[in-house]
């Protein structure tokens, strides 16, 4: 039995439908995200598993029990809101030990708990300091400590490392997956920053104004996307206006603006005539000078427009000789050099014909 | 401290204090005011410790001080109890209103202090609608009836009514001011309504708390137009032992002796309350 499921949840804020029949199932320990842009209701879906919402149609099933009718001060699901929420009257230890005091749990085992959980995220020494006197790493840590003290069945977080600078946005990532694999609790996260979402998660459900539009693996989102919301919302990629002209067993044959016919990976769902784009990521698209490149199925010629230096790699923008402007990534690794073309230099691009694909409109 | 405050405070509450005290150690002039420092006549003239030999010689002062501390006490609980609930829901209600609310609270300000005690003469008087309603309530379960007015119980009303304004703002600002995400993640954390408002919302209120009840409790012991009014003859405070001092007998050094010791009683009251107030409050 899955440790949450969600069946057909709608929510509707007078005519606006924020959440959209959405359906998921989330497996008991798993590290759960919901990833989408601000304002597609990933807030409204934790707020319904929380119990500060109800859905308007719909069912929440915890351990397969109908949620609709316990308040969420009885639901042993626990939150680490954006902004912490620490109770700047209590100390760290008495933030923590909130939650085992509200369970009633015996003196000495809130004291144990209480010890176990604090040496978990490295509190001990700030066990007595004030919310104020922390720095906003401590702070995370103390309402993380907070929420999973008192061993809540779903742990929700959202946006946890949304206030926090870059540097330690990192480290704290590092921390979560730990911690969470420590504990065994199950988390559903959420954020809008998809490289946070791709690095914790176990498995994403990309969202967008308020439905489901894909959920998968980290690794099938980024390399398999199944539309174009989530092929732009997942990492950068090359789009490029198409039609099928050919669906066969082993191939698509399409019409691509600006690079003429291409063949690309087959696609169950796709037949002659429809619309839609021609998409490959950057680090796909092979860039030289030699023939290498042109011994590939796809290669065109085109000329190095721009480019943009970002330490570790280079992303040259390419104009081809009929039209299509594409990019591509080369790592800065192999040569001692910053860069390998500058702009003007005439190239080649190429890739694998089953490194592109096809995705509807 | 320096600056402007400490100005402020020199000319305001040093300067006066330091007339009184030494008021309070010369002799009463024969028609009111004080009697001169050096003269060569008979006449009383120079410095005494008299007023205070006469403070401390006579319980029925501390009587007067005890009895005004509980009034003020008493006004400042009852206040407290009334305003809680009115700042509370005032501070949860919908942006908008909350203004017109608040102005509501203060609206009586817009009307004379001694108009409106006046009023509550008239409210408690025998004949009015609230008396008569009041003993025919008595009635029903066979009591005497009572006379409201000029009694301790309408001071107590009067004091109320005129400060519970000073109690509802201090704590509506400080309630407004509270994250709302506090009581979400205290729910959030198995906090059912009335441990949220025991663990979150009233700690949290302690300042607004502290800072209303000295807005009431202060003025309240000094003053002496209410129980004037509505206490009849025999309710003196130590506001009314003051001003009888200075208006009444005239002994100008005794009324400033009675005023010092009520400065310090007060500053004594605040300073315990803050030292109690003190421990375990170190958010900001
Ligand atoms: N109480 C409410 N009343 C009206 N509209 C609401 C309410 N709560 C949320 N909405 C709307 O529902 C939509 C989804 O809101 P939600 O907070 O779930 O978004 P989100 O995905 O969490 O966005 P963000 O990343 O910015 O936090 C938004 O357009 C928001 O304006
Ligand atoms: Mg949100």
């Amino acid at each position: 039995m899955a440790r949450l499921e969600l069946r057909n949840v709608t929510r509707r804020f007078g005519d606006f439908v924020a959440v959209d029949d959405v359906s998921l199932s989330i497996e008991s320990g798993e590290f759960f995200t919901l990833l989408g842009p601000s304002g597609c209701g990933k807030t409204t879906i934790l707020r319904m598993i929380a119990g500060f919402d109800l859905p308007d149609a719909g069912q929440i099933l915890l351990d397969g029990q109908d949620l609709a009718d316990t308040p969420a001060e009885k639901r042993p699901v626990h939150t680490v809101f954006q902004n912490y929420a620490l109770f700047p009257h209590l100390t760290v230890a008495e933030n923590i030990a909130f939650p085992l005091r509200m369970a009633r749990r015996p003196e000495s085992e809130q004291r144990s708990m209480l010890n176990e959980m604090l040496e978990q995220v490295h509190l001990v020494d700030k066990a007595a300091a004030y919310p104020h006197e922390l720095s906003g790493g401590q702070k995370q840590r103390v309402a993380l400590a907070r929420g999973l003290v008192n061993r809540p069945r779903l742990l929700l977080l959202d946006e946890p490392l949304g206030a926090l600078d870059a540097k330690l946005r990192e480290e704290m990532q590092v921390d979560l997956i730990n911690l969470q694999r420590d504990v065994g609790i199950t988390f559903v996260f959420v954020t809008h920053a998809q490289v946070e979402a791709l690095a914790l998660s176990h498995r994403i459900a990309v969202m967008n104004a308020g439905r489901v539009e894909q959920l998968d693996e980290p690794s099938k989102l980024y390399s398999a996307p199944q539309n174009r919301f989530v092929a732009d919302f997942i990492g950068q990629i090359n789009q490029l206006e198409a039609q099928v002209v050919e669906a066969a067993h082993g191939h698509l044959r399409l019409a691509v603006a600006g690079l003429g016919e291409i063949v690309a990976p087959p696609l169950a769902e796709a037949k002659a005539g429809d619309k839609g784009v021609y998409a490959i990521r950057p680090e796909q698209v092979r860039i030289g000078i030699h023939d290498e490149v042109s011994e590939l199925k796809n290669h065109f010629s085109g000329e190095v427009k721009s480019l943009l230096y970002q330490g570790d790699v280079t992303v040259y923008r390419v104009g081809l000789a009929n039209g299509a402007m594409l990019e591509a990534l080369l790592p800065n690794s192999a040569s001692g050099r910053a860069q390998l073309f500058e702009a003007g230099d005439a190239v080649k691009l190429g890739w694998r014909h089953d490194a592109g694909m096809f995705l509807h409109d | 401290m320096s600056g402007p405050p400490f100005v402020f405070l020199l000319l305001f509450f040093v300067a006066p204090s330091v007339i009184m005290v030494l008021a309070s150690f010369r002799y009463p002039g024969e028609f009111g005011g004080l009697a001169p420092l050096f003269a060569d006549t008979q006449t009383l003239h120079g410095l005494t410790v008299e007023t205070y030999e006469f403070f401390f010689s006579d319980i029925i002062y501390g009587y007067v001080f005890l009895k005004s501390i509980f009034v003020a006490l008493a006004t400042t609980l009852i206040c407290l109890l009334l305003a809680y609930p009115l700042a509370l829901l005032i501070a949860r209600s919908p942006k908008k209103s909350r203004d017109l609310m608040v102005l509501l609270v203060v609206l009586p300000f817009a009307s004379n202090f001694l108009v409106r005690v006046y009023a509550w003469m008239i409210i408690l008087g025998p004949q009015a609608a609230f008396s008569q309603a009041v003993n025919g309530v008595l009635a029903l379960f066979g009591m005497e009836p009572v006379h409201l007015l000029f009694s301790p119980f309408a001071v107590l009303v009067g004091m109320v009514y005129v400060h519970l304004p000073f109690m509802v703002l201090p704590l509506y600002t400080n309630l407004e001011k509270h994250d709302p995400a506090l009581l979400d993640a205290a729910q959030d954390l198995g906090a059912n309504v009335w441990h949220r408002f025991w663990r979150v919302t009233f700690p949290l209120s302690l300042p607004g708390i502290f800072s209303g009840s000295a807005l009431v409790f202060i003025p309240v012991l000094g003053m002496f137009a209410i129980p004037d009014i509505l206490g009849g003859t025999g309710d003196m405070l130590i506001g009314n032992l003051i001003k009888e001092q200075f208006l009444g007998t005239r002994d100008w050094p005794f009324g400033s002796t009675l005023s010092i010791m009520l400065t310090v009683t007060v500053l004594l009251i605040v300073w315990l309350t803050t030292r109690l107030a003190g421990r375990g409050r170190h958010y900001a």
